[in-house]
């Protein structure tokens, strides 16, 4: 197949993937840290109000912070243990939030669980234990997984659409997991489609899988499910030209998919649903791969949710001299870490470590109007223009170019030959004109 | 050839006519004072009055007819004028400097982490809450510099940014943008300032800061009236503030300054003389 004939979107550009490191790696299980940090924000939205006390015994997979309000949910204990805190410890942002702190006693014995029947259960009881799971989207946006399931009746879902596209650099999560537990996928795709009741299933993934596209187009085949290899380019994985590439339909600016009639999630996402509605068990793990660099053995490894960094590295073979950079997540999008202190959480779907030399470190020059940040840009947005408002504070031109339907996929960034800080910039934009809008 | 003369000739009469009506039919009657007020406005359009630039300023006072809202960079000569044209009683401009408070340049403060994004001080206060160790001190990216509008900002070689006691005037706009409120607004006579932001204990102070105020109460002991220190940090009550010169060599971090003397180090702004700024008396 040539890469001309598969589904894409305008824009984006391939940094070298760097991917070969833990591609061929089985998913490994890591073992339990000293002690277990606990955010009681480990997603978008309303932070969780703790519910155990220090001292107290927890079991896994038992609620240790209550959702507060609809855009939030409830946390779980990841192992069995005491609760030896309840703090503010550094959170992956790189500030002191509150956090449970859980010192495992080794037996990782879970609390009583309550499995069941996807097909006995209605909708709304789905979407109940999909809520009290606590599943979040897992490929780094952590948006509450059951606030995108109740869109509101005026705005009808016909397609589903599963993320399997992994366009990050070095990312090979959910890869792995696509070929070690495509079953388990299917059957989180089988609940959502019950809750949703769409006409259309599609799962995409990025044309570099080709085990992984296979091994799912058979398991799929008559199920009514279609798997559509999507051309390797960053960010096809965005929720929003994932939507474009596969079906032809433009989210409106300042929308939400439901708009268009559909809701996309991670296959992890639908993974770990599968887990929480048959086995009844909450989201206490994930999968994460750890590379880069300065990592001596790079592996994907299901660590528990609340592991510190460090343990991470640890497992991989330690490092010899002290990172220039810490990243949680992708290198194009993932948060820059303040320390190896702070905990992996359900959004972890990576940590990559990188010396000074990898970092492409250059000194800002003029812009020379070269125009590829503009031919980059997925949203087809100016990057130069807005940037050049963020220079001299002027908030409204910027909101009139746009800025609000800026992505931050950093192509824009990585492409500038000039090394001017573009997406920065537009985050910059998108802050304060939120902060305009609030005051007005 | 005549035809289009003609032709021509009617165009322009025809424009010339319907001009003319509309000039009169949709004439906007423009108080004189707005335009005397605004001749005499500093014309910086800094917006410290609380009113869209300068013309907004002069619309305002006019529609109001009410000077309450004072323009601080013009000062008490302005609100004279001002004053003058609207026919009412002047109103006092109590002149005021904005300062910055905090000495702590790369060479004194901690750095957290290095930070490598947008050059503006909101965008890394938003990283981590900032690259600097101590929550409340100057970031020195220099977005105060940016946004001033009468250039009365400079960033030192280290990092830290100075105000120009000539230049500034007040308008309070770096105030607003600083994402550290490192910045204040103190009455211009008063010169001596102590220079940290910082309310965490001494003993912390110490670990990231050099010149960072440790709430030692020794200024407070020397010059009783002139300074107050509420949670763990000291500040000159400004009342009161021809008492303060008296500690600042006494201080032992060296948080307390006195502008007459000098700007922070590394600033290549010469030292102001007293009086710091002129204003001519009501």
């Amino acid at each position: 197949m040539s890469s001309s004939a598969l589904k894409t979107f305008p824009g984006g550009l391939h940094p070298p993937d760097s991917k070969q490191a833990t591609a061929g790696k089985p998913i490994e299980l890591s073992p339990l840290p000293v002690e277990l940090i606990l955010p009681l924000s480990q997603h978008i939205g309303a932070p969780a109000e703790a519910c155990v006390e220090v001292g107290e015994f927890v079991l896994k997979g038992q609620m240790i912070g209550r959702a507060k309000g609809f855009v939030s949910v409830p946390i779980h204990a990841s192992t069995s243990g005491e609760v030896i805190a309840v703090e503010p410890r550094i959170h992956p942002s790189g500030r002191l939030l509150p956090s449970i702190v859980i010192k495992p006693d080794g037996e990782e014995s879970w609390c009583e669980l309550f499995p069941a029947d996807p097909e006995k259960l209605t909708a709304a009881e789905l979407i109940e234990r999909i809520l009290q799971a606590g599943i979040v989207g897992m490929g780094g946006a952590t948006f509450p997984t059951h606030v995108k399931l109740s869109p509101p009746d005026d705005k009808p879902i016909d397609t589903l659409i599963l993320n399997g596209v992994e366009c990050e650099p070095f990312l090979t999560a959910d890869h792995r997991l696509m070929l070690e537990a495509p079953k388990q996928i299917l059957a989180g795709i089988n609940i959502l489609r019950k809750i949703l009741q769409v006409e259309k299933t599609w799962i995409g993934i990025e044309a570099n899988k080709p085990d992984a596209i296979a091994l799912l187009q058979e398991l799929c085949a008559g199920t009514g499910i279609e798997v559509v290899p999507l051309a390797v380019k960053y960010p096809q994985g965005a929720e929003k030209q994932l939507i474009l590439a596969l079906t032809g339909r433009e989210v409106p600016s300042g929308s939400l998919p439901m708009e268009v009639g559909v809701v996309v999630q991670n296959v992890a996402t639908a993974a770990a649903i599968a887990t929480a509605v048959i086995e009844g068990k909450p989201l206490v793990d994930r999968v994460g791969t750890i590379s880069g660099p300065l990592i001596k053995k790079p592996k994907n490894l299901r660590f528990h949710c609340g592991t510190p960094l460090q343990h991470l590295v640890d497992l991989c073979g330690g490092i010899e001299h002290p990172p220039a950079k810490i990243l949680a997540g992708g290198p194009m999008m993932g948060q820059t870490q303040l320390t190896l202190e702070a905990p992996a959480t359900r959004g972890t779907s990576g940590l990559l470590l990188f010396a000074k030399e990898d970092l492409p470190l250059r000194p800002q020059t003029p812009c020379i109007r070269c125009g590829r940040c503009v031919q980059v840009c997925p949203a087809g947005l100016l990057p130069t223009t807005i940037a050049a408002y963020v220079r001299l504070d002027l908030i409204e031109a910027a909101e009139q170019t746009s800025a609000m339907d800026c992505i931050e996929c950093g192509c824009c960034s990585y492409s500038c030959p000039a090394a001017i800080p573009l997406v920065q910039s537009l985050r910059q934009a998108k802050g304060m004109i939120l902060e305009k809008r609030r005051g007005a | 050839m005549l035809a289009s003369i003609v032709t021509l000739g009617l165009i322009g009469l025809l424009a010339a006519c319907a001009l003319g009506f509309a000039a009169k039919k949709f004439h906007v009657e423009i108080d004189p004072r707005e335009q005397a007020l605004l001749d005499i406005l500093p014309g910086a359009n800094c917006g410290a009055c609380g009113y869209p630039g300068c013309a907004g300023y002069a619309k305002g006072v006019v529609a109001s007819g009410s000077i309450a809202d004072i323009c601080p960079p013009g000062g008490q000569t302005v609100m004279q004028k001002v004053a003058k044209i609207m026919d009412l009683a002047p109103v006092t401009a109590n002149p005021q400097i904005s300062v910055v408070i905090c000495q702590g340049d790369n060479k004194k403060a901690v750095q957290k982490y290095n930070y490598l994004g947008l050059t503006d001080c909101r965008a890394a206060q938003k990283l981590a809450d900032g690259p600097k160790t101590c929550p409340a001190g100057c970031l020195g990216l220099g977005t105060c510099a940016m946004i001033c509008p009468f250039g009365a900002i400079e960033m030192t070689p280290d990092s830290l940014a100075v105000i120009d006691r000539k230049k500034c005037t007040g308008c309070g706009k770096c105030v607003k943008a600083c994402p550290r409120f490192v910045i204040k607004l103190t009455p211009l006579d008063a010169t001596t300032h102590v220079l940290c932001n910082s309310h965490d204990k001494g003993a912390l102070v110490r670990k990231y800061c050099q010149v960072g105020c440790i709430a030692c109460q020794i200024c407070k002991k020397t010059a009783p009236g002139a300074y107050e220190i509420e949670n763990m940090l000291a500040s000159v009550v400004y009342d009161q503030h021809r008492e303060a010169d008296q500690a600042v060599d006494k201080c032992p971090t060296h948080c307390i300054r006195n502008f007459a003397s000098g700007y922070p180090d590394g600033s290549r702004f010469a030292a102001p003389t007293v009086p710091i700024k002129k204003t001519k008396a009501a």
